[in-house]
């Protein structure tokens, strides 16, 4: 039988685990709304510029010398990954979800005679990739430490993988991260970010009531197409990059709040448990010795 | 008088969204009043002061740092890539960006390709730009 004292010792362990998951959740549930309103402040940006992009991209489509954002090299043999994930785990199985997709798509690609390349975002997936696909890792960037990721972190990695492509590193770059559904949801996904793909002028919804032909409608530029649309693509990718960093941020601390909720309830009943055997044992040995005594008595 | 939406978002947030009656916004090849009624265009900003005019007088002021516009009939949207109302912009921090570019543009004219020195220099104009308008506010 467990002595009384390793009980209590138990009990005590797992009440301040339990303390921490707690204060580990609310700290999730914090950020988790913080990032939620920087994602969504994004969105509005996001929305105009895959508006704007859609009408443009018709008008230069098809033309020969279009830029190699919009169009890519024209070959399709050496894939670039840019894998976003967090930077710290006790997340549940956040990380491993992106990474495991990850692991997926890299197998696809090289079972099909590709090259694979894999830049990542966030700590834990460079750690979870680096085992196994050490030699094809292309570089890593990490957040840690900073306070608050913003438009420029985007824009700097936006401005590495246009320096890659102008270098001729790779043909095809897609992007890999947790979309954030809800705070129980998050869905790995993968978006191809060069060649970009181009939104259906169709297919942008016709938002705030405009009315449907206006999609269609005739611009004219100013400067002039290319000059615009040499400026918008980069732009594009570093927004494309930004909302993925934040919607895997929001969604990293959904399913930290998941996992520290439910760790929380799990040390909750493995107390109730302790304290129940603490308890018996404790009435255990009190009924033994009072037997032990009454017999000692009878005995005289 | 006849009204317009005007939408200025970068991409941290969405700045403005209301009807006004003109927009003066600094187009690459100069500046250009928007009124109700444009024929849709799409331009480039460079950096400067967007002025929002509504009942007859200029009722908001801010900067930006080149971005774009999609101009319609009745709707103009502004891309940013990055726009601080005038009364928030500091001095300081305006001159720093200045020295900044200026830096850059000297490390460019030294090495770089045609495009990436034009680049910067519209880098080091817009941030003279910001340093006026701090000034001026």
């Amino acid at each position: 039988m467990a002595n009384l004292k390793e009980l209590r010792g138990r009990i005590n362990s797992v009440k301040s685990t339990r303390k921490i998951t707690q204060a580990m959740k609310m700290v999730a549930a914090a950020k988790l709304r913080r990032a939620q309103s920087q994602a969504e402040a994004a969105r509005p940006y996001a929305e105009r510029m895959a508006r704007m992009l859609a009408s443009l991209g018709q008008a230069v489509a098809g033309n020969p010398d279009a830029p190699k954002l919009l169009v890519g090299t024209g070959a399709d043999q050496v894939h670039l990954l840019v894998v976003v994930t967090a930077d710290r785990g006790l997340a549940g199985p956040f990380n491993t979800n992106v990474g495991r997709h990850a692991r997926a798509h890299i197998r696809k690609l090289e079972a099909a005679g590709k090259t694979v390349k894999v830049l990542t975002v966030g700590r834990k997936g460079a750690t979870y990739l680096k085992r196994e696909f050490a030699s094809r890792m292309a570089g890593e960037i990490t957040f840690q430490g900073k306070k608050r990721v913003g438009f420029e972190d985007a824009n700097a990695i936006a401005l590495r993988l246009t320096g890659m492509l102008e270098a001729g590193e790779f043909d095809v770059c897609t992007l890999i991260y947790n979309r954030f559904r809800s705070v129980i949801l998050q869905i790995p996904t993968d978006q191809q970010l060069i060649p970009a793909e181009l939104p259906e002028a169709a297919a942008v919804p016709a938002a705030s009531g405009e009315a449907a032909g206006e999609a269609q409608a005739w611009y004219e530029y100013e400067p002039d197409e290319a000059t615009i649309l040499a400026q918008l693509l980069p732009k594009n990718l570093a927004i494309q990059i930004y909302r993925a960093i934040l919607e895997s941020a929001a969604g990293e601390h959904g399913a930290r709040m998941n996992a520290m909720d439910n760790a929380t309830r799990n040390a909750g009943d493995m107390i109730n448990k302790l304290t129940l055997t603490y308890n018996r044992t404790r009435q255990a040995n009190i009924t033994r010795e009072l037997i032990e005594i009454i017999s000692g008595a009878e005995a005289l | 008088m006849a009204t317009f939406d005007l939408e200025l978002v970068s991409p941290e947030k969405l700045l403005l969204s209301r009807p006004v009656e003109m927009a003066i916004i600094p187009a690459a090849e100069g500046e250009m009043g928007v009124l109700p009624g444009m024929a849709p265009m799409i331009v480039a900003l460079k950096g400067g002061v967007i002025r929002v005019q509504e009942n007859g007088a200029i009722t908001e002021k801010l900067f930006v740092m080149g971005g774009f516009a999609e101009i319609t009939p009745t709707r103009v949207t502004v891309l940013a890539d990055e726009a601080t109302p005038l009364a928030e912009l500091s001095r300081g921090d305006a001159q720093a960006r200045v020295k900044q570019a200026e830096a850059d543009y000297e490390a460019a004219a030294a090495s770089a390709t045609p495009e990436e020195r034009e680049a910067a220099m519209d880098r080091l104009l817009a941030a003279r730009e910001m340093e006026q308008a701090a000034e001026a506010a």
